[in-house]
């Protein structure tokens, strides 16, 4: 797809201040060499299977299926991975990455903390020192998981700046690693950001797609009619997508958050209302004004909660390879509900925006036909939030 | 000769930045021809953003208090239009690149160059990307500050033999604010990016007193201020102009005096 170094089409690029392009060239270097090294590769594979749990199940929803009436329902089960999401795949990588450029030290910014929790297991797997930026928000919505991270050995900064969401978590986590790249690694949770990371994300991540294949082609001996999956910044969407671009009979469907309907203020859709920017080390897609101040967004999803979008998302929207679609809070809500109980899996809020979208469309393909939702994460860290949705007092 | 070559003319600059618009438009336009006249020999406007990743704490403060008082980039330049009748040094727009790119970069520059901008500073612009807004910047006639940074090495060169207007020495690892002291090897940075190129050479990121700002300038052709200036607007709000002015009468001595050395 890169028809230029960190391009896809109009957008990516390296958009940093000098102080860290040597620190972004030198992950650049390294993962050119040990992406194709053999031992790197092994001691990966091995992670990924004897630590991570995969392959991760791809589930039949039968249930799901008989109740909409439409298309055959398959559950890629990214929430049954070590650590609750697909972040790990991502982590495991970089991680893995840093250790082997002799860093002593791991920095992340987190939305919902998954990705916070996947880099602090990571790190404590690997006897890396982990720092991870918070915003303010986010560590009030996500108490359990800043523990967790605490747990695993992680520092956790809550930042106060800007609307201290996942955005002014980026922010700082550059800021820190502006002053501190020698033994530092960033490790970005999405497929975001200046290049190579949007890359090096969606190669950790692409093996959600290559199981989909795989396992779908045992179970039902073709491929998905369509795979659909929530986009924050887009790294379990990206994965999911990126083995089926060149099949083209396959849809590829990303669901945004549009909080309270893209029509309100108050949603992160990126696609439905932004525009052509560059932030964040990318040019992409944004919510901004009409001076490129980028706009406060809101989502029920800490993990959505982002103003942007991954460049190769942007792309492949542009294209038209894809196609990304809004899902509001309410919607997501009653897909959790609606998950948990018809299947007994309580998705990640999130996860729920892919659900949602599913049960919208799903009976408007054949009986034939396939839809692959891709559950990028469990909802054990959304209980709490959404019971005060619903209005429920929980008591601990 | 440019403006901005003038204000390194057989003398150390010394660079004053203050974000547009805080904590008004009107205190902004008020001071900077009393900069100007404090001694001053360019000043930076910095162009509130909502995220500026290269700021601390200071920078940013500001930022959301010019956005919040309704600051935009139609309004600064409006502002420099009626202040470049007034003061004869160069002003230069400091911002990062999405207010750019998203107003045009071609408008953009062209508004610059009409309103009598100078030159821009866009910290989230390296080397490799100068492609986005070299264009513009060189058909509306205003040169685009290129930085370096105590991580350049060998970049060095590379940019040094491009760079317009004058090269922004980055001090120190990190974001912008005040230091106790500056550690890196900031002699060793100046010294080869002169023997790469004569362009004037003016260091910035933490320097607050005038025995910094001494000690910089002896080591380069001027010094930059920002955080130190910014903490007297955010302290004084529109009765800011006296001790800022006090401030860059004093720091303007310290970095004149290194001239002598």
């Amino acid at each position: 797809m890169e028809e230029k170094k960190g391009r896809y089409g109009l957008y990516g690029g390296q958009y940093i201040p000098e102080t860290l392009v040597p620190a972004v060239q030198e992950v650049e270097r390294a993962y050119e060499t040990y992406k194709n090294d053999p031992d790197f590769q092994a001691e990966l594979k091995s992670l990924m299977e004897n630590y991570a749990g995969r392959p991760s199940l791809l589930y039949y929803a039968e249930k799901m299926t008989k109740d909409l009436g439409g298309a055959k329902i398959y559950l890629k089960r990214e929430d049954l991975n070590h650590t609750g999401s697909h972040k790990i795949n991502n982590v495991l990588g970089q991680v893995l990455l840093a250790k082997r450029m002799g860093k002593k030290r791991v920095i992340a910014e987190t939305g919902a903390g998954q990705h916070g929790v996947a880099t602090a297991t990571a790190a404590a797997l690997m006897g890396l020192e982990c720092e991870i930026f918070m915003g303010k928000e986010d560590t009030d919505r996500q108490v359990l998981n800043c523990y967790r991270m605490e747990l695993l050995g992680a520092k956790v900064h809550p930042v106060t700046s800007g609307t201290m969401t996942l955005k002014d978590a980026v922010n700082e986590t550059m800021r820190e690693w502006a002053s501190r790249m020698d033994d530092t690694l960033y490790v970005l949770g999405s497929v975001m950001g200046p290049h190579p990371f949007p890359m090096i994300v969606r190669d950790f991540q692409k093996i959600i797609g290559e199981e989909i294949k795989e396992q779908l082609m045992m179970a039902e001996g073709k491929l998905p009619d369509a795979v659909i999956a929530c986009v924050g910044g887009g790294s379990n969407a990206m994965g999911s997508f990126y083995e089926f671009i060149p099949d083209t009979s396959v849809r590829l469907i990303g669901c945004e958050a549009a909080g309270l309907g893209v029509d309100n203020p108050k949603n992160a859709a990126t696609v439905a209302n932004g525009s052509v920017g560059i932030f964040h080390g990318m040019k992409s897609l944004f919510c901004q004004d009409k001076y490129g101040q980028i706009a406060p967004v809101y989502s029920i999803s800490a993990g959505l909660d982002y103003p942007g979008i991954g460049p190769e998302h942007a792309n492949l929207n542009e294209t038209g390879r894809a196609q990304y679609v809004p899902v509001t809070d309410e919607e997501a809500v009653e897909a959790f509900e609606y998950l948990s109980r018809m299947e007994g899996i309580i998705p990640a809020i999130e996860s729920a925006h892919a659900v949602a979208y599913a049960k919208k469309t799903a009976p408007k393909f054949d009986k034939d036909q396939v839809l692959v939702v891709t559950i990028s994460g469990r909802g054990d860290k959304d209980v709490a939030a959404i019971a005060r949705y619903r209005g429920v007092e929980i008591f601990d | 000769m440019s403006r901005i070559s003038k204000a390194f003319e057989n003398k150390k600059a010394f660079i004053a930045f203050v974000t547009g618009g805080d904590p008004d438009i009107e205190t902004t336009e008020a001071l900077i021809p009393q900069m100007a006249a404090a001694g001053a020999d360019l000043i930076e406007i910095g162009i509130p953003f909502s995220d500026p990743i290269a700021e601390g704490i200071v920078i940013q403060a500001a930022d959301e208090r010019a956005l919040r008082a309704g600051t935009t980039t139609d309004k600064l330049f409006d502002m420099v239009k009626r202040v470049r009748g007034k003061v004869d040094i160069p002003l230069v727009f400091m911002t990062y690149i999405n207010p750019i790119y998203t107003y045009g970069t071609d408008r953009f520059a062209k508004k610059c160059a009409e309103c009598g901008i100078d030159g821009i500073i866009v910290p989230d612009v390296p080397f490799e990307e100068k492609a986005e807004i070299n264009g513009a910047c060189e058909a509306a006639g205003i040169e685009l500050i290129s930085m370096i940074a105590p991580t350049s090495r060998e970049r060095i060169d590379m940019i040094a033999s491009q760079a317009k207007g004058f090269l922004y020495c980055v001090s120190s690892l990190g974001v912008t604010g005040v230091r106790s002291s500056i550690t890196t090897n900031i002699k060793e940075i100046v010294d080869h990016v002169k023997k790469a190129s004569d362009i004037p050479c003016a260091i910035g990121f933490g320097i607050a007193t005038p025995q910094q700002a001494h000690e910089m300038a002896a080591l380069s052709d001027g010094a930059i201020v920002g955080s130190a200036i910014v903490k007297l607007i955010a302290q004084n709000g529109r009765n800011c102009i006296d001790p800022v002015c006090q401030y860059v009468r004093e720091m303007k001595a310290a970095v004149a005096s290194a001239s002598c050395v």
